[in-house]
């Protein structure tokens, strides 16, 4: 039973979502709704799960004194500085003038924006290996690149410019790699997608794939 | 000559009623009712009214919508209309009035009734509204309405008439797939084409064990309802498993809550299947956060202190793909990706050994288990798509041939 109720509720929820795509009549057209919100519901009381996790195991690794500790400490007091600060402010904590806001706006937003802005310099690292040109599909890839850059930061000013009025054979270039080419490409990986999120769907609502549920078949 | 008076004033009478009933009921277009009703001076040059005016009920709905349609006012291009208001009144209540219920820019020629109530039958006008600066530079509204629609009213539909085509390929698709499974029960021998990333899981496995270091396995940044997630959890009870088999060390840092709690079980099993109940422990799958960048970073520092020999990046992600990878990279780990995020996949492609490209990672779970029925569902998968692209080259040919309409056979409206 541990496993057929599960198995019996993916099912019918499975299925209830299907239906509701091709029939918009009540009672129908209420479940996606219906399913978010208590998905919503369970998520918010499980957070508490990870965050304790978190809490108990950082917890541990500064009493044991473990590798690298220091870490731990430091998300010990993050932690209970935003729990605090955020009860202290009660039900409006989110309002302006709250210490949680400061803590937010001042610290948490700086550094998610830090992290965010790393991503340029790991770009230039992964484009740097991407496109060397070692054999002819990296040399395609290395040329295609290169002119979809130079049309899309409208080099053809620069460089036709003074001369001929309204010529743009390097923007044409790129819209041509990223219209014909590249989106072909693209809905081809879609489509794969799609069938691919279909075909697990079938498996999972059918009880055929049953992994998720822990354990194999 | 002053019965003949009479008489027509009588007949008028009698008629009235009739007529206007018939301007209420069957008029669906009524230009010539135009009427203009409102305090501005008596000089003040009033916009055309617009014409053929329409009202049906929304298709495809839950009810509760009706739209309404109009042709321009004559006047529209010459800049004499700022806007045209939707009037509506209960068709079926004497008392009733018109009221303003929405409106649409000068040009616009629809506009939707959202607050109808199914079941109750209204009527509409459309009012083409110009303003008129005074001398105290008030701007005045300047109004002409047009006739009103037939009564209408809006109702629930038990079908999406616009997805039929979704239903169609849904059906034949799903049919395929069940029919290869069913083959596949019957012990059908299938091919299934071979997917170096996922060859490769037994190599990557094999290195951290040698190395003696940990394998780190990321099941993406999205939340359990994500099938992306599903299919990543769903690999690693196939990885867990190998790790156990190879007493490597594993190490599952998840965002979400029910994810820790999914993958855990997953986990705790592959142990137990594999005979070493003895080396599972919970912290194996652990929490760190749920925000996007706070994630990335603790990875990305465990990564650097922790130096593992494989990395596994199977699920959903988003901009932090690249700065997970790229870490990942820097230290010299083997790294299989997996996501079904278009956007994400050249970037997994740049920075990991391996990647398994949108549908590869769906696979994954059949692939890796050998699992006859599973098998048979990618077999299934793989005839749907080259439906798809006989149906695409089809199309490509019809179109190239200056026939239009094929397309618009599958054309899905998007909400």
């Amino acid at each position: 039973m541990k496993r057929e109720i599960p198995l019996v509720i993916t099912g019918v929820v499975g299925m209830a979502f299907v239906i509701q795509y091709f029939i918009p009549h009540s009672p129908f057209d209420k479940f996606e709704q219906l399913f978010s919100d208590w998905f919503f519901i369970i998520a918010a009381c499980a957070i508490w799960l990870g965050a304790l996790n978190l809490l108990k195991l950082s917890i541990i690794k500064i009493q044991r004194k473990k590798k690298d500790w220091p870490y731990a400490l430091i998300i010990v007091v993050s932690w209970l500085t935003m729990a605090i600060a955020g009860f202290a402010g009660g039900p409006e904590f989110q309002t302006p003038d709250t210490e949680f806001t400061w803590l937010y706006n001042f610290i948490y937003t700086p550094l998610s924006a830090t992290m965010f802005a790393l991503l340029a310099f790991f770009v230039a690292s992964a484009s740097y290996r991407a496109f060397r040109a070692r054999n002819l599909q990296a040399t395609l890839l290395l040329v295609a690149g290169f002119l979809v850059m130079m049309g899309r930061v409208l080099f053809d000013d620069i460089l036709f410019g003074p001369f001929v009025q309204d010529f743009t054979p390097l923007s044409d270039i790129a819209s041509f790699i990223m219209n014909y080419p590249n989106l072909a490409g693209q809905r081809a990986i879609m489509i794969g997608i799609a069938l691919g999120t279909v075909s697990t769907a079938l498996r999972i609502m059918l009880g055929i794939e049953r992994s998720y549920l822990g354990g194999s078949e | 000559m002053l019965l003949r008076t009479l008489l027509a004033i009588c007949i008028a009478v009698v008629l009235s009623p009739l007529i206007l009933c018939a301007t209420v009921v069957d008029e669906d277009l009524a230009d010539s009712a135009a009427v203009a009703v409102s305090a501005v001076p008596e000089d003040a040059v009033r916009p055309a009214p617009p014409v053929n005016i329409t009202a049906k009920d929304t298709p495809n709905d839950n009810g509760g919508s009706i739209h309404v349609g109009w042709e321009l006012s004559p006047d529209d291009a010459k800049g004499m209309v700022v806007r045209y208001d939707v009037e509506r009144k209960r068709s079926d209540a004497s008392d009733s009035e018109f009221e303003v219920i929405g409106s649409a820019p000068a040009g616009g020629t629809s506009a939707r009734d959202n607050y109808a109530v199914s079941g109750v039958s209204y009527v509409y006008r459309i009012a083409a509204v110009n303003e008129l600066a005074t001398a105290s530079s008030e701007l005045i509204p300047v109004t002409a309405f047009s006739g009103y629609t037939r009564a209408v009213s809006s109702s629930a539909q038990w079908f999406n008439t616009s997805r039929t085509v979704v239903l169609v390929f849904a059906l034949v698709i799903s049919f395929l797939i069940l029919y290869y499974i069913n083959q596949a029960k019957a012990g059908k021998e299938l091919f299934i084409r071979k997917i170096a990333g996922l060859e490769a899981v037994d190599e990557a496995v094999g290195r951290a064990t040698e190395m003696g270091k940990k394998i780190f396995y990321v099941p993406g940044t999205q939340d359990i309802e994500n099938i992306q997630t599903i299919a990543g959890v769903t690999i690693l009870g196939r990885v867990a498993k190998l790790a156990a088999e190879y007493e490597t060390r594993l190490d599952v840092p998840v965002s979400r809550s029910l994810v820790m709690v999914i993958a855990r079980e997953i986990v705790k099993e592959a142990y137990v299947n594999a005979g070493r109940p003895d080396a599972f422990h919970e912290d194996i799958v652990h929490y760190l956060t749920d925000d996007q960048f706070g994630y990335a970073a603790a990875i990305d520092g465990m990564v650097v202190r922790e130096k593992p020999a494989t990395i596994f990046y199977m699920g959903a992600f988003y901009a932090e793909s690249l700065i997970l990878a790229e870490t990942g990279n820097s230290i010299g780990a083997i790294q299989i990706a997996g996501t079904a995020m278009p956007a994400q996949l050249p970037f997994f492609v740049a920075a990991c050994d391996y990647t398994l490209i949108g549908e590869e990672l769906y696979a994954a779970s059949a692939y890796l288990s050998k699992e006859p029925k599973l098998l048979g569902s990618l077999k299934g998968q793989d005839l749907g798509k080259g439906l798809i692209l006989l149906v695409i080259l089809i199309g490509v040919i019809i179109q190239t041939l200056g026939v239009y309409d094929f397309a618009s056979l599958f054309s899905v409206p998007v909400d």
